[in-house]
């Protein structure tokens, strides 16, 4: 770890306006890893933990308001998220472990970045960490790597579970920088990589995101959260999907589908999730959706696996969502 | 009375948990002597190559730096390559740390930086820029298979294959065949301790080391050795270790450099090992096997042929025994095996735990499977059918072999005579379930280990030997022993472990502690008692009932106290008591136990096994390739068991790690570079809790008077030996579908 300064700003202007190479710090389960392995070397990181940000608030609209650096952990056991928003809570309790849980926050989640091995391995050529060097996935050992949304830059995937059930919620980000405040919808929130993959989202420099906004609708029963990993538990995923179906009388009347582990943000294709409105569930429709969802994925040395898996874990969580089975978190038995 | 002398077979808890989980257990990294400097290594990120410049004006500036050590400003080390040997005695020549410029292995150290903390010492190291000459390299393990070879010396455990009959024509002759290559990525050990070390220098010069290894005398003698210190100079401590599975049988480079920082310093130094470094050392070779084996229908294999190669490093010749097993485990006629090993520029691969075992025997266990079924045979009959009572490669007799036992009752226990033939005729809702079977078998080794006995005028009884205690609960079962041997409290007895200066104890490894320091102690027990005995025979104020008692032979040792008869009434005397009217402060011995207690019985004349049987379930969803493991049984066979609790845990442990071989670890190489990508515990995985069952471990009788003196055989590693092949046959009776590679991974 190199040195760095370290303030704790007693407001967001103040946070706001910090010096330049400043990095926030919230529960530190991702920043300071990197800040050991030399991958993440801020000038100076400001510690949000005295900006308050950690309430769940029921909104006017019905809707609810996730504060900034509410744990992970208090999210999903938060009764109004738990009972209204299941696939939030179940995609947050499919992550990390209790204990990481316990202190990264909302607001790091959004803002984790790529498991990427070169990436963490400052002796490895890496087009995020250190632009222009090369991206060293690129026929490495990348079966972790992401399959949709990769450019000759970068293959990274973007590695949360809970982005992905905000993804198939349709939530917004609201963030507050030196040049005020601004919402953003979360499926704009997180970028491709392009010929810019250190850029992971549209933060501007002094941007600090302060809430999470769920829209009011939710899906009832017919929503799961999927996700394929390594071992049972405490692993990324290689696959994973957050569904969310509006049924009446045995047809889909909408449906939001995102998925986790194969793009390098989380992938949601309207068009796909079009397809499933007005029909009936079924086979081939859920073959035609899983396949508009990865239409155009490209994989590269190892990682074709997730190319035949990502088709089947998306079949099978449209299954779960519309029987009303969702994926538990606790049981590992796949429904 | 409440205090009871505890016996050898008890389930006894370990006795240095208290002083773990409370703190006080010292590990490597934790004594702070006064002005401790800290030690980070900065790696080399190239595979081959030579250091062409290195710049160290920026590091140096950081504020608290004392040193930069590297190549060109180290202390003078041994001079003969030959000094830098270790003790596992790998032929070829051992990798010397900065020795000079040239680069062997991604991950090499190349200059270690010095510092008053240890942020100072990291970031400095951050700053220490290194240019490179690069070199071309070859780590990619298919390439380096080109390049096989047998190395014309050996190492000194390397067991060669002994053909019997004609195997290839037998094999061409057999109607029932199967045949196939297997593979096993590389693993790294991955304790939860990193390897560390703390070099004390004391006001006299002398070194007192504390350092992660499975054996302090073989770290004492690489140091002397390879630094040119005097032995006694250097003194070795590891009284506790924090997991090593073979990683600390070779002295690591942290060690060397902590104690010539120290040499160059004149200060107190520590080095400790980040996760990622640890992906730099020693890892379980990566392999493959080629096994064909031929049967007549009726289930009697007729022809076993086995090839198998594995990856070493491009300067030293590690090898493993992986293909021996299945000859020597099974009766059949025709039999034959080839191996060589395969040279990467990469560090040296080395043991892990049951080195070569773990691949072969689980390979092996594959390939029975598959001709089980071949001939249409449960495969637990199957391999009755074939069982051998002998080591059928040698010829030889065994020792002891309750296999048979140990299938005939994991069986009954794990449920398997209701199992389906029929791959795939399990089904519940998504999940197909198997029911999969694989036996196990390692060496049973003893080795000659000195243990000293000392009795104090409080009453206490000291054991001490330098014996490693690497997480096994090596502390408790000697404490046992000593009770036993002693008639003795065990709350009364103190044992002194993982010291370069207590008697001599071969490195902890290969399952043989338990059996060769037990032994050791036992024997220095038995010898003190009668140095005991005797002082009070010769001794002049000794009380009439004693001598008489002595005489008459009914004087008794029970519990800690000395019991006689006076005059038709029970009488006792203290150990304290007795000590005091021999006028001694303490009685002392140290004894060699050998094979057979005071040597008599050769090693050579039988083969010397333990024996195990493991059945698994599964429960596969196919469509996701997701494999859960539901139960786990394992009849180990290993002679007397000196402590059911802490064996099972062993066994346990052991079978996690099988798990994890058969399901999720793996190193994964990047060739281009040399270097195992996914160094850190969030991307190699090992077993996490969700994926263990409830697991049930049966130790079957086995009497065994030969094998050892207190007829023990260990149990550290028989756990690895055929569990994955249980796992990877379970997935087949799940599926129908063969994995012949390790590990089966979602979406393989
Ligand atoms: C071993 C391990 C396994 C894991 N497994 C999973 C998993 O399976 N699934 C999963 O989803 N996650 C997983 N995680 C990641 C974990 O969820 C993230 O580390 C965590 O959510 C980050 O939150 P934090 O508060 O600790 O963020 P920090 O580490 O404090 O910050 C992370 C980043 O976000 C920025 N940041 C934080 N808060 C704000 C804010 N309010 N505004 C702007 N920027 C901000 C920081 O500057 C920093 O760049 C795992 C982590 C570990 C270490
Ligand atoms: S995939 Fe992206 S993060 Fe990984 S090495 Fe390439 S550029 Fe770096």
């Amino acid at each position: 770890m190199r040195r760095f300064s370290y303030s704790r700003p007693a407001t967001l202007d103040e946070a706001c306006h910090s010096a330049e190479h400043t990095r926030f710090l919230a529960g530190g389960t991702n920043l300071i890893d990197l800040m050991k392995s030399d991958v993440e070397r801020p000038a100076h990181v400001a510690d949000l933990k005295a900006l308050g940000m950690h309430h769940i608030d029921e909104q006017p609209d019905g809707g609810l308001r996730l504060g900034a650096l509410a744990t992970n952990a208090d999210t999903a056991a938060h009764p109004l998220v738990a009972d209204r928003y299941p696939l939030l809570a179940s995609a947050i309790l499919a992550g990390a472990s209790p204990q990481i849980r316990n202190v990264a926050t909302n607001g790091g989640n959004l803002n984790q970045r790529t498991r990427c091995h070169y990436f963490y391995d400052p002796d490895m050529p890496c087009n995020k960490r250190s632009p222009g060097t090369g991206c060293s996935a690129r026929g490495g050992r990348n079966r972790i790597m992401a399959i949709l949304g990769t450019s000759d830059a970068c293959i990274a995937t973007f590695p949360s579970d809970m982005c992905v059930a905000l993804a198939a919620l349709k939530a917004t980000v609201n963030l507050t920088g030196p040049e005020g405040e601004r919402s953003v919808p979360i499926r704009d929130y997180h970028r491709l990589p392009g010929e810019t993959p250190w850029r992971d989202n549209i933060l501007r420099p002094g941007e600090i995101v302060t809430s999470i906004d769920l829209p009011p609708a939710s899906f009832g029963p017919h929503h799961t959260y999927l996700k394929i990993r390594d071992r049972l538990s405490f692993a990324f995923a290689i696959v994973s999907a957050a569904i969310g179906l509006q049924i009446e009388d045995g047809i889909i009347r909408h449906g939001r589908i995102a998925l986790g582990g194969v793009g390098t943000k989380p992938w949601c294709v309207p068009a796909a999730e079009a397809l499933l409105e007005g029909k009936p569930p079924s086979h081939s429709l859920f073959r035609d959706v899983a396949e508009r969802l990865l239409q155009g994925a490209m994989p590269d040395r190892d990682n074709a696996a997730k190319l035949r898996l990502a088709p089947r874990v998306i079949e099978r969580a449209l299954w779960q969502a519309s029987a009303g089975t969702p994926q538990s978190q606790t049981d590992k038995t796949i429904r | 009375m409440n205090v009871i002398s505890t016996n050898i077979g008890q389930s006894v808890s370990r006795i240095d948990g208290f002083a773990k989980v409370t703190g006080q257990a010292k590990y490597a990294a934790e004594p702070h002597p006064p002005g401790l400097l800290y030690g980070v290594i900065v790696n080399s990120p190239i595979a081959r190559g030579q250091i062409a410049a290195l710049r160290d004006t920026e590091a140096r500036k950081i504020p608290g730096v004392v040193e930069i050590m590297t190549h060109r400003n180290r202390p003078h080390t041994a001079l003969f390559e030959k000094s830098y040997v270790d003790g596992l005695g790998v032929p070829g020549s051992p990798y010397r740390p900065l020795h000079d410029a040239e680069i062997r292995f991604n991950g090499q150290p190349v200059a270690i930086v010095f510092a008053e903390t240890f942020e100072a010492a990291r970031e400095a190291a951050m700053l220490v820029e290194v240019d490179y000459e690069r070199w071309p390299h070859n780590a990619d393990f298919e390439a380096a298979l080109h390049q096989k070879y047998m190395p014309s010396k050996t190492r000194s455990n390397y067991v060669p294959p002994k053909s019997r009959g004609n195997a290839p024509e037998a094999y061409a002759l057999s109607p029932v065949k199967v045949e196939g290559r297997y593979h096993l990525a590389p693993e790294h050990h991955n304790p939860m301790e990193m390897h560390a070390t703390t070099v004390i220098v004391e006001d006299d010069g002398t070194f007192t080391v504390w350092d992660k290894t499975q054996g302090p005398q073989s770290v004492q003698a690489y140091l002397t050795s390879a630094l040119s210190l005097s032995g006694d100079k250097v003194r070795v401590h590891n009284p506790y270790v924090g997991g090593a599975f073979g990683s600390g049988l070779r002295a690591q480079y942290n060690v060397f450099l902590a104690a010539l920082g120290a040499k160059m310093l004149k200060r107190s130094v520590r080095v400790t090992l980040t996760r990622p470094q640890m992906f730099t050392h020693v890892f379980r070779p990566e392999a493959v096997m080629d096994i064909a084996l031929g049967a007549s229908p009726d289930g009697t294999l007729q022809s076993m042929i086995v090839e198998g190669v594995t990856d070493t490093s491009r300067f030293e010749h590690n090898m493993e025994n992986i293909v021996v097993w299945g000859l020597i485990n099974y009766k059949c006629p025709n039999a034959t095996a080839g191996y060589t090993i395969a040279p990467r520029d990469t560090y040296t691969s080395s043991d892990m735990r049951a080195p070569g075992a773990t691949t072969g025997v689980n390979f092996f266990e594959m390939a029975i499977d598959e001709i089980a079924y071949a001939c249409n045979m449960d495969p637990l009959t199957f391999r009755l059918n074939n069982y051998s009572d002998t080591d059928a490669m040698h010829d030889m007799p065994l020792t002891s072999k309750a296999l048979r036992e140990a299938m005939v009752q994991g069986a009954q226990h794990f449920g398997w005579h209701d199992r389906p033939m029929a791959p795939g005729s399990i089904r519940d809702g998504n999940e197909l379930i198997g029911w999969g079977m694989a036996t196990g078998i390692w060496d049973a080794m003893f080795s000659p280990t000195s243990a000293r006995a000392r009795l104090t005028a409080d009453g206490r009884l000291h054991i001490a030997t330098a014996a490693s205690d690497i997480g096994t609960g090596t502390y408790t079962i000697l404490a046992q022993t000593a009770s036993e041997a002693f008639s003795t409290p065990i709350d009364r007895i103190d044992i002194e472990l993982g010291d370069s200066t207590l008697p001599e104890c071969p490195t902890e490894g290969g399952s043989w502690t338990a059996a060769s320091a037990g032994a050791a102690v036992w024997l220095a027990c038995q010898i003190l008692r009668e140095k005991l005995f005797k002082a009070l025979a010769k001794g002049k104020n000794i009380p009439a009932w004693v001598k008489q008692g002595l005489e008459q032979d009914n004087l008794t040792l029970e519990d800690g106290i000395l019991h006689g008869m006076n005059e038709n009434q029970k009488i006792v005397l203290s150990f304290q008591d007795a000590l005091s009217l021999i006028g001694q402060d303490a009685l002392e011995v140290e004894e060699t136990a050998k094979p057979g207690l005071r040597g008599t019985i050769s090693q050579m004349r039988k083969a010397r096994f333990t024996h195990s049987a493991v059945f698994c379930e599964v429960r596969v969803d196919q469509e996701l390739g997701i494999v859960r493991i539901t139960r786990l049984v394992n009849a180990v066979a290993a002679g007397r068991i000196m402590n059911p609790k802490t064996a099972a845990s062993q066994v346990r442990g052991a079978m996690v790690m099988a798990a994890g071989m058969a399901l999720h670890e793996e190193s994964l190489m990047d060739e281009r570079v040399g270097r195992f990508m996914n160094h850190n515990f969030a991307e190699y995985h090992i077993p996490a809790h969700a994926d263990i069952p409830d697991m049930d471990v049966l130790f079957v009788e086995e009497k065994d008077s030969e094998i050892s003196p207190l007829g023990v055989k260990g149990v550290g590693e028989i756990g690895m030996c055929g569990t994955a092949a249980a796992i990877a046959n379970a997935i087949f009776h799940a599926t129908g579908h063969r994995h012949r590679n390790l590990p089966i991974s979602p979406g393989s």
